[in-house]
């Protein structure tokens, strides 16, 4: 779509349209940096360029690409792998119905259309605009921006990857789980809603799959971390039923 | 792994996420925001994520494995307390990886 095609979907003043598409472009070059380190893991865990490549082009969702790619990493089956993808996959349902009222997509292909990038960043960027019309232009630049760059890049660190020897191995072995803590970290800061009760639920995830590693097959354990959830992230007082019920 | 399972799990695994965003989009909103699922969105990605972090960096197999994975983590939680950019982190955990496997052969 041609910036003036868009600029006309707005329909609003200049200023802030020009702020929102410097957001949204900025936001895509950012979270390029990341796709690197998305292809770099898909190789370390065994998947060919073309692998990565489809996985960024028609799964589009970050987190459950590394999830998929990590228990595949680590030895896990299609299975555990798919499970822990479709897992983190959830929340973009609930950032759909979010989305909805805000995109108003009419008709069932503008529907499929938009379905495909609604995502952590596009949702954030179009819910954060300050009316509707920005929203909708956000949701459009910051998808756009980002899927070229998510996909690029992803083709970049796979390429990067692949010609790697032992020490750099080593060194992208390194990267791999640095790479999932920074996906992390934002949850474990203080500012993030419920931290403590996040924080409770990371070491929980983390001890869970860690003494379950020697016992079930590779990957199973990743899964199985969810019951951390159970565990430790108690719901907040009199407004939910125990977590063992809703679990069940 | 085959290369067909690695593609069953890439294409099956895609869909289904894809199919989840289509829902979000298609389905009542009453539907959706259930306070069950309103907890897994909130929480399982801090369980999945921190189990992924404590499996890729001291696991291998079916053992428990202290190498420069785990040196390169520290180093990448330091500089994520200290707010450095996404790119240094990564740099960082790859250079005390590289280090590491250079020290010790």
């Amino acid at each position: 779509m041609s910036p003036k095609r868009l600029s006309n979907l707005a329909g609003v003043s200049s200023p802030e349209r020009t702020a929102t598409l410097r957001d949204a472009v900025g936001l895509g070059l950012a979270v390029g940096l990341y796709g690197v380190a998305f292809g770099a893991a898909a190789d370390a865990a065994g998947l060919n360029i073309w692998q990565a490549m489809s996985l960024s082009a028609l799964m589009f969702t970050g987190a459950s690409q590394f999830a998929l790619v990590g228990v595949l990493g680590a030895g896990g089956s299609a299975l555990a792998a798919v499970g822990s993808a479709l897992l983190l996959g959830t929340r973009n349902t609930v950032y759909g119905v979010r989305l909805v009222p805000l995109l108003q997509p009419r008709g069932v292909l503008r529907r499929i259309g938009t379905a495909h990038w609604v995502i952590d960043e596009t949702t954030a960027m179009a819910l954060a605009a300050p009316n509707r019309a920005l929203g909708k232009l956000a949701f459009l630049v910051t998808g756009a921006s980002i899927y070229l760059t998510w996909n690029a890049m992803t083709a970049v660190g796979a390429l990067g990857a692949a010609g790697l020897g032992g020490t750099a191995q080593a060194a992208l072995d390194a990267v791999v789980p640095a790479a999932f803590l920074a996906l992390l970290w934002p949850r474990l800061r203080k500012t993030f809603p419920e931290a403590a009760t996040q924080r409770r639920v990371a070491v929980g995830g983390a001890v869970v799959a860690l003494a379950l590693t020697p016992f079930v097959p590779a990957g199973v354990q990743v899964v199985a971390a969810v019951v951390a959830v159970a565990l430790a992230g108690r719901p907040r007082a009199g407004q939910r039923p125990t977590a063992s019920e809703e679990m069940a | 792994m085959s290369g067909t399972a690695l593609w069953a799990a890439v294409l099956a695994g895609s869909l289904g996420c894809y199919l989840l965003k289509l829902t979000g989009l298609s389905v009542p909103a009453a539907w959706v925001e259930q306070p069950w699922v309103a907890r897994i969105v909130d929480f399982v990605p801090a369980a999945l994520l921190a189990a992924l972090v404590a499996v890729q960096a001291a696991t291998s197999g079916r053992g428990l494995v202290l190498d420069g994975r785990l040196v390169g983590l520290a180093v990448a939680a330091l500089a994520l307390a200290w707010r450095a950019p996404f790119i240094v982190v990564l740099l960082l955990a790859g250079a005390a990886g590289a280090l590491v496997h250079v020290v010790t052969g």
